[in-house]
């Protein structure tokens, strides 16, 4: 259960990137995610350069290397649902696989389109791993309001933040209850322990029913608490500063090396 | 990973740009419209209220069971939330929960967030939302009504949002229709057994603690005639797009034409219309998507029909 206590991804750390303002981070990490996207497939060279790009930012941005690759693989079951594309793409046969009725082709395009999106999707989750790794969520959440996602969503996600660690802890005595209350054999026997599936699945239930509860009760204390510090439906902050000229730099120069690369992309690889 | 059990938060890279616009657009509207709706009704209570409860689906989503050799069941959450909180506030609460997931843990894409957002958050939300209410209409009476509408809500939430992940996969590109689709389905009919068990299990727990939040007073079934409209609208736009959005046969088709089994796979007792296409018709594509529309329009005039008779012998045993 250790992990749990790992919840919030932010790495303090004092480097460049840590430094960076949060708009210009969100702002160049979609545009990173949206050229990516943009990207045609097989198109070998622009994913290594914007590869390259990233690892020079996971570099300064002093998160450890290896650390930063692990996380970003979270993405690579899904790769599964591409699997089909391997046979399913026309083209120069690669490989004949026979399994017993059913005989499989694996095309070289298809191995390209597949590859692709495996590629695509690891560089982006990579993106946002960064992302999150050197901005601290509340700074995340006003650069949010700045680039004018609704205030009102984003203030029910600050406070769903806010509380989002005390539930989960309210979760984890829930689970820890449930433990104590069942017996269990010292180690897994493959064997069903704990009544019928129906039954484990009831209890279960009842403890999502009871955290509802709970939710249910101090959202109205957390209002009440709000109310009398006087809470009236506006969550207001304060304003950001504008962005200083070197970080007018920074974002244009961004802006512009993935605009490069964005049409190199379209051009050659289309 | 941690958190979201289901296969089915879309990363980056797997879906066109194209479709995640559109769908982050749909998203956009669908749940600006949601925010405003939940503002009427609860007002300035809506940022703890809906803050803490987006906190307590993403902690349910922890509490977990055993099922068999270490695979476990989970909550997705979008059906309690809907029973509990009503259509609107599910789907701003379940917004936010995939957008944390896919801010924070990388949990789904932030390019693909409009179609999670879409997937869990609106199409889950509406389903179990319809297919509870509509149960409750049919089983009204019977105690046990409630925890067979939370089972049967709970799980067909998964599988419509699962189909329609992989709906927009095919559409991207990404994954062929014919396998994307029944394998997504296929994986969470099962996956969707423990969602509507815990389901049911949370709403006899809450049944029992607070009867108050299971059982509302029954209003009348506001847009009832809407969804009607609606659902015909989507399954006739489903059946119009599916023979166009695979133009080349796909990979499994391919195979079984190749090696010469197709034949069998066709079995006589669905040959009413054979292969879905209509005889008489020369233009295979055309034909196909008649065939689709004219199956849609049976399924739903057969739904229209039974709800019909069944409100008809409502309103004669109320006069």
């Amino acid at each position: 259960m250790a992990q749990f206590y790992f919840l919030d991804p932010y790495q303090p750390r004092a480097s460049v990137v840590h430094r960076c303002d949060p708009r210009v981070k969100v702002t160049l990490a979609l545009a990173f995610i949206l050229t990516v996207a943009l990207t045609p497939s097989g198109a070998w060279p622009i994913y290594f350069l914007l590869f390259a790009l990233e690892l020079a930012v996971v570099i300064l941005s002093e998160l450890g290397v290896s650390r930063v690759y692990r996380r970003a693989l979270i993405a690579l079951p899904f790769a599964l649902a591409a699997l089909p594309m391997l046979f399913s793409v026309a083209g120069t046969s690669l490989l004949n696989l026979n399994l017993g009725l059913l005989s499989l082709t694996v095309t070289r395009e298809g191995v390209a389109r597949f590859m692709s999106v495996v590629v695509k999707s690891w560089l982006s989750v990579q993106m946002a791993v960064l992302l999150v790794g050197c901005t601290p969520f509340p700074a995340l959440l006003a650069a949010l309001r700045a680039l004018s996602v609704p205030r009102l969503l984003v203030a029910i996600v600050g406070l769903m933040w806010r509380y989002l660690f005390v539930l989960v802890d309210e979760a984890l005595r829930l689970l820890r209850a449930r433990e104590s209350r069942s017996a269990h054999p010292p180690e897994p026997t493959g064997r069903r322990v704990g009544g019928s599936l129906v039954w484990r699945a009831r209890v279960a239930g009842g403890m999502v029913g009871n955290l509802f509860l709970r939710a249910f009760d101090r959202a109205d204390r957390i209002y009440a608490a709000m109310l009398s510090r006087g809470y009236d439906g506006e969550t207001r902050t304060l304003p950001m500063p504008p962005l200083h000229a070197r970080e007018w730099a920074v974002l244009t120069a961004g802006l512009c090396v993935l605009v490069l690369l964005m049409v190199s992309g379209l051009l050659f690889y289309q | 990973m941690l958190f979201s059990p289901l296969p089915m938060h879309i990363p980056d890279g797997f879906l066109s740009v194209g479709v995640s616009l559109v769908l982050w657009a749909v998203a956009i509207v669908v749940v600006g419209y949601a925010l405003k709706r939940v503002n009427a009704d609860v007002g300035e209570r809506q940022v703890p209220l809906m803050g803490v409860l987006a906190a307590c689906i993403f902690a349910g989503q922890m509490l977990n069971f055993s099922v068999t050799g270490g695979t476990s069941g989970h909550l997705m959450g979008a059906a309690i939330a809907t029973i509990l909180l009503g259509p609107w506030a599910g789907i701003v609460v379940l917004t936010c929960v995939v957008g944390v997931q896919a801010l924070i843990f990388q949990d789904g894409g932030l390019l693909a967030l409009g179609a999670n957002i879409v997937n869990m958050g609106i199409i889950g939300v509406a389903v179990a939302y319809f297919a509870h209410r509509t149960l409750q209409k049919l089983l009204g009476k019977w105690s046990g009504g409630l925890f067979v509408s939370g089972f049967i809500s709970g799980w067909l939430s998964i599988v419509v949002a699962a189909a329609a992940c992989a709906l927009q996969l095919a559409l991207s590109g990404a994954s062929p229709a014919n396998i994307a689709v029944p394998a997504m389905v296929g994986i969470h009919a099962l996956i969707g057994v423990g969602e509507g068990l815990i389901t049911a299990g949370a709403l006899a727990f809450l049944k029992v603690a607070r009867r108050d939040l299971v059982e509302v007073p029954q209003v009348q079934f506001v847009g009832g005639k809407a969804v009607w409209v609606g659902g015909l609208v989507i399954a006739v736009a489903l059946a119009i797009f599916s023979p166009l959005a695979s133009a080349h046969p796909d990979g499994l088709e391919w195979v079984a034409e190749q090696r010469g089994f197709l034949d069998l796979a066709r079995d006589p007792l669905y040959e009413i219309i054979p292969d879905y296409v209509l005889p008489g018709i020369s233009n295979e594509k055309l034909a196909t998507i008649l065939a689709g529309v004219i199956g849609a329009l049976i399924v739903f005039a057969a739904a229209a029909g039974v709800a019909y008779a069944r409100s008809k012998r409502a309103r004669g045993s109320s006069a």
